[in-house]
């Protein structure tokens, strides 16, 4: 027999539920309310979701010119060490 | 295999493996689960490691080209970390160059007990939280100071749109890209930086809590409520109105 869970319980858990960081019990507990309750199952496979999407650095916008700039900077860095190790 | 390795797990998935080993299959599906996504990150990150440990020689030997291929995979990455520290553009930038400067100055050091991307990215948390702190001493009243005390309420899912698959396709599109940005934007810094190393950068909660200076418990709060603010600032789009170009979306709201 599982222990009933509310709602606000069930996303104060959902964070460390999809980390596996909750006891066995408490996660039976959880997939037992998700069976009945078509939000907390919306607000679950939303966050896992969205966890799955955000995985990948590559979804995220870079300033334009970004990367110009950072090898712009670098270049003149290897070159400057070059020179360095040059006159040693 | 299983059998032997009953005595050091987790009770609560003690009872999983011995009903695995009992024969019955659901149990072990269920004992693996959690650590499905632990699994293959670490197997293509074995992989991953073996090719930069060779461009991280090369480059060491002197060959330019080799440390810009390192870092390239990884430009992004570390933008995003200083920016999710730094919030300010410009700031996150610069960061971000020294970053990767310094992660150059101080290839020698790398000692290949993590991978290079983690190594990268340390130091680009490090170098945003220092310049966040010099920031901070020379503005006495900087309103981030607010922002980053502790307390934390429940936070209320808003939005119960329905949100079962992620079309593939949408990874592709630049608006995807912007309301991802736009969402992080809306986070708190602590919410966003502890967000950012988690689930952006696959840091574990302790890595993270180390880096930030705070408690794993803290990182975990601060997790919860930036997720399900995350989810309820992207669920819309995902759910209808950035492929249908409308702006209202279906809503299923309790109250």
């Amino acid at each position: 027999m599982v222990v009933e869970i509310s709602c606000e319980e069930v996303w104060r858990e959902v964070s460390n539920y999809l980390d596996g960081e909750i006891s066995q019990e408490l996660r039976a507990r959880m997939e037992e309310h998700f069976k009945g309750c078509k939000h907390c199952t919306a607000v679950m496979d939303g966050t896992r979701n969205m966890v799955q999407l955000v995985g990948d650095a590559t979804a995220f916008e870079l300033p334009a010119g970004f990367s110009n700039r950072l090898y712009q900077k670098l270049d003149r860095k290897l070159t400057k060490s070059h020179q360095s190790r040059k006159e040693e | 295999m299983l059998a032997a390795i009953t005595l050091q797990v987790d009770p609560s998935e003690a009872d999983l493996i011995e009903r695995a080993l009992l024969g019955q299959d659901e149990a072990f599906r269920e004992l693996v689960r959690p650590h499905e996504r632990a699994v293959f990150i670490t197997t293509q990150a074995i992989l991953k490691n073996e090719a930069d440990a060779e461009l991280i020689e090369r480059a060491l030997l002197g060959q330019d080209e080799a440390f810009r291929e390192l870092v390239r995979p990884h430009e992004r990455a570390v933008f995003i970390t200083t920016q999710a520290i730094l919030k300010n553009e410009a700031d996150a930038e610069d960061a971000a160059q020294e970053a990767v400067l310094k992660a150059f100055t101080n290839l020698a050091k790398f000692r290949g007990d993590s991978k290079f991307s983690t190594w990268l990215i340390r130091i680009a948390a490090n170098e945003a939280l220092m310049k966040l702190r010099k920031g901070r001493r020379q503005k006495l009243h900087d309103s981030l100071d607010e922002q980053r005390t502790d307390e934390e309420g429940d936070y209320m899912p808003r939005d119960f749109a329905d949100w079962r698959e992620i079309p593939s396709e949408a990874l592709q599109k630049k608006e995807l890209r912007q309301a991802l940005s736009r969402a992080l934007a809306s986070l708190t810094p602590k919410h966003r930086e502890v967000f950012v190393l988690r689930d952006v950068q696959h840091f574990n909660i302790a890595e993270t809590a180390h880096l930030l200076g705070i408690k794993e418990s803290a990182v975990k709060t601060r997790l919860l409520r930036a997720r399900l603010q995350m989810r309820d600032a992207l669920a819309p789009g995902i759910d209808g109105s950035w492929s249908t170009g409308r702006n209202e979306y279906k809503q299923v709201r309790p109250w």
